[in-house]
């Protein structure tokens, strides 16, 4: 176990390196001159230069490509052009309200598609179970930003229960942070809620079709039992996997729900540097989010052996 | 003493079930599935329900447990345990009943357990549900039954996990998860189909040491006659969803009084092997000191290696069958495969029609292919079901170049070798029984004319009708076409039945190797003895109504 947690960690490394091999050509690649397109159109060859020179453009490719790694390794990701600011303090200013929404999103996604997903499975193809599918269809087809404005509609307007937008850190307090953070999440919960239900079913039934399931109701075990004890677990890998996969594309920030709802989180930060071509930014925002993605799947699959006993590593 | 001769009319009765008809409500018709059965069972009494698969065997079981599928309904008759119908019980009773009065074991050892919790913990769940002992009492209570099965070493596998376990073991987990409650019935439903021979004989006598310790009757469930032999008090034989006839064990064996006992009695294939054909002069197949070694690489340290075959050697001539018999992990389906290069052998020579195959290129065997052909266990999976039969058929000669019109007429013309209608060839395979489909297999190796045919376990899951026409038909193909046959059985009585030669495979290494006659009738070696030893019912002889030692005795010397 802990040679293959070792393994697989070392096994970052050449993930990562390829990542920024790619960013690296993403600038220097991209057609013209990449002090050029830094400076913007209306640059004088004095300010391409005094560029080429900050940013070392004039050297060898692989003594720039050296030397930008060496920076990376001492976490300087480089300063943004735009706002003149590190790229790394504006991730971190950024990153706490995208994770606590994931989070929270997560949270109640499992909480709610869990048990939807094994009661459609016990009660195949009764009400209950075209109620599950049903809803997963509709959590799917309907743009999120939809949804977020309905809920808006609903939970802000009308009622008048939360707020329309804006993000409170949970360092103000747990209630505030709720507040201002439940309706984007509830937002993207019903895409979630959809996709793991779905997940859940499909995997309950192939389940529940088991002989152990038959010898677990032999043994006179009732069907909470039989459904909770004996055939979740069996199901949960592929579950796991969608709920993992799941929560890494929401690290890497949701766009349109921080636009909807005016949530200062990476998503936005990306769209925005695109936008004004801030390449170190740019660079930055794919550098990490390649690196969550590679750490959660890490994660998830050193947790199936918790579930499955025959998965040793 | 050849059977048990019990008499249990005067013990009392533990189940009862009186004209149990259940059907199928919802489909077109309401078909019935069970019509009306009547079956008796007393304290201490083994009642054998045999039939073939479809005679509603499986489903009388899971009726008295009330674990019917939710299609079938019990639509008429009772079912007493001990005096008290079971039929009009809720839920809720049933549960409490379940395992704890009546309880049952099942055919496959290997997904009956649920994988992912400890065996120890699954034993312990049924005085859980049942039972207000504390967590020690349970767990003390839990070893000694584990103790009673004759599980080793009873404290590791009592922490492990069904994967851990061999399937024998795991068969005794199920049976002590069944005996723990010390329940009045017992239902048995194939409890040994799935395991080896020799580990088959265990498990019948273990289930036989706690009846009678415990006083239990078993229901017990099997196709199989020779098991029948060894363990049954009384027999019901079922067909169609009716009981054709019962009788204590001796008088059915010896006196079937319905036509239909009598047919099932004699399509037991025989233990004495069948005469040997005269041997031919063409050597098809020769394999030369054939090894197949798994693991043993490792970077920085070797890995421990696994010699699935070990120096096997033999030769096949035009027209003749060679079986390769033994347990589960003797090595033979690793024979088998290497042969046909679905896997690649770690050394050795296999030699086809002359020329060497062992280590050609994937590329290099391509026209070797054609020449030899494979029959596997299960039609079911080996043939596409999103392919009409047709399309299966044609595919193998249409890549050798043969014209789809020549192909097709092949295709009709072997329906009728094999006993299909010609417009079997346009429809899918799960438009066939069992039977039809492994015929379909058949011709779909035989169409590309091979000279080597590998039946691997080809009629282990077809019922003993069954089974005995696709052995005649094989039979029938070889005498046509020439064909040469590598026949991998676990079976002896299959093997017997028809080999010309026979070699006896353990661990990977081939332990006597002979002509069927020999190796069979006169087993050299001490595990051959042993798996003759463990064939059940091997005294009777099913086709004559007699005992072996009758037969012998019958024939002038």
């Amino acid at each position: 176990m802990l040679g293959y947690i070792l393994r697989r960690i070392l096994a970052v490394i050449p993930v990562m390196l390829l990542v920024a091999v790619f960013v690296f050509a993403l600038l220097r690649l991209t057609p013209g001159d990449p002090a050029a397109i830094i400076a913007g159109d209306m640059a004088t060859p004095a300010q391409l230069e005094r560029i080429r020179e900050a940013m070392g453009l004039n050297q060898p490719l692989h003594i720039q490509f050296i030397t930008w790694v060496g920076q990376l390794l001492r976490g300087d990701l480089g300063t943004s052009l735009i706002s003149n600011t590190p790229v790394s303090s504006m991730i971190a200013a950024r990153f706490g309200p995208t994770l606590s929404i994931a989070l929270l999103t997560i949270l109640m996604s499992v909480c709610l598609a869990v048990p939807m997903g094994v009661i459609a499975a016990w009660k195949h193809r009764s009400a209950a179970d075209y109620a599950v599918m049903s809803f997963s269809v509709l959590g799917f087809s309907v743009p999120v930003f939809v949804i977020g404005y309905v809920f808006i509609l609903i939970f802000s307007l009308k009622l008048g229960w939360f707020p329309v937008q804006g993000y409170t850190p949970i360092s103000s307090g747990l209630g505030p942070f709720l507040l201002n953070a439940f309706l984007p999440a509830l937002t993207l919960t019903t895409i979630y809620v959809a996709l793991i239900a779905r997940m859940t079913r499909a995997n309950m039934l192939e389940v529940l079709g088991e002989d152990y399931i038959r010898t677990a109701r032999a043994k006179g075990a009732p069907e909470r039992r039989v459904l909770f004890r004996h055939a979740l677990k069996n199901a949960a890998v592929p579950i796991l996997t969608v709920i993992g996969t799941g929560f890494a594309l929401l690290i890497g920030g949701v766009v349109v729900t921080e636009t909807v709802f005016n949530i200062p989180g990476i998503g936005r930060l990306t769209v925005d540097a695109i936008l004004a071509r801030d390449y170190p930014v740019i660079q930055a925002m794919i550098l990490l989010t390649s690196f969550l993605y590679v750490l959660v799947n890490l994660v998830i699959d050193l947790s199936y052996s918790f579930f499955d006993p025959r998965i040793r590593y | 003493m050849l059977f048990k001769s019990r008499n249990f009319d005067n013990a009392d009765i533990a189940l009862q079930a009186e004209s149990l008809t259940v059907a199928l409500p919802d489909t077109p018709g309401q078909p019935q599935v069970l019509k009306g059965i009547d079956v008796t069972i007393r304290q201490g009494e083994t009642v054998c329900l045999v039939g073939e698969s479809g005679s509603g065997k499986s489903v009388t079981s899971l009726a008295i447990m009330g674990l019917l599928p939710e299609a079938l309904k019990v639509a008429n008759g009772k079912i007493n345990l001990q005096g008290q119908n079971l039929l009009p019980l809720t839920q809720a009773q049933m549960r409490e009943l379940r395992a704890a009065r009546v309880a049952m074991i099942f055919q496959e050892p290997m997904t009956a357990l649920n994988p992912v919790l400890r065996v120890g913990d699954q034993i312990m769940e049924v005085m859980e549900l049942h039972t207000r002992l504390g967590q020690s009492e349970r767990r003390k209570r839990a070893k000694a039954i584990m103790e009673q099965v004759h599980l080793p070493d009873v404290d590791r596998i009592f922490r492990s996990y069904p994967h851990q376990l061999s399937g024998g073991q795991r068969q005794r987990i199920m049976i002590a998860m069944a005996l723990v409650l010390e329940p009045v019935l017992l239902i048995a439903d194939e409890p040994t189909t799935a395991l080896d021979v020799t580990t088959q004989k265990q498990i019948l006598s273990l289930i036989d040491e706690l009846q009678q310790k415990h006083g239990t009757a078993v229901l017990f469930i099997t196709h199989d006659m020779g098991v029948v032999a060894e363990i049954a008090d009384t027999v019901y034989v079922m067909k169609h969803g009716e009981i054709v006839e019962h009788a204590p064990v001796e008088q059915l064996l010896r006196h079937p009084r319905e036509e239909y006992t009598h047919k099932l009695l004699s399509a037991v294939p025989s233990l004495s092997p069948r005469d040997p054909r005269p041997a031919g002069s063409e050597v098809v197949l020769s394999v030369e000191r054939l090894n197949k070694i798994y693991g043993g690489g490792g970077i920085l340290r070797k890995l421990p290696q696994a010699h699935a075959a070990k120096d096997v050697t033999f030769t096949l001539t035009r027209g003749r069958t060679l079986g390769i018999v033994g347990e589960s992990g003797s090595g033979k389906s690793t024979v088998a495969r290497c042969i046909m290069r679905l896997i690649d052998p770690s050394s050795g020579r296999i030699m086809l029609d002359g020329s060497d195959i062992a280590s050609l290129s994937r590329g290099a065997l391509r026209p070797h292919r054609k020449k030899l052909q494979v029959v596997f266990q299960d039609p079911m999976r080996s043939l596409n079901p999103r392919w009409t039969i047709a399309q299966s058929l044609i595919e193998g000669p249409l890549n050798y170049g043969t014209s789809r019109r020549d192909a097709l007429a092949e295709a009709k013309r072997l329906m009728g070798v094999v006993g299909l209608p010609e417009d079997s060839l346009n429809r899918y395979p799960h438009q066939f029984s069992g039977g039809q489909r492994q015929r379909i297999a058949i011709a779909r190796a035989v169409m590309m004319r091979p000279d080597v045919l590998v039946a691997d376990e080809a009629v282990s899951a077809l019922d003993v009708s069954v089974q005995a026409q696709v052995l005649a038909l094989l039979d029938q193909l070889q005498q046509e076409f020439g064909i040469a046959i590598v026949f991998i059985t676990h079976d002896l009585r299959v093997a017997a039945q028809i080999c010309d030669d026979v070699i006896v495979m353990q661990r990977g290494e081939v332990v006597e190797h002979g002509p069927a006659g020999e190796v069979l009738g006169a087993p050299a070696h001490a595990y051959t003895r042993a798996l003759i030893d463990a064939a059940p019912g091997r005294d009777w002889d099913f086709q004559n109504f007699r005992s072996m030692s009758e037969t012998e005795n019958a024939q002038p010397a």
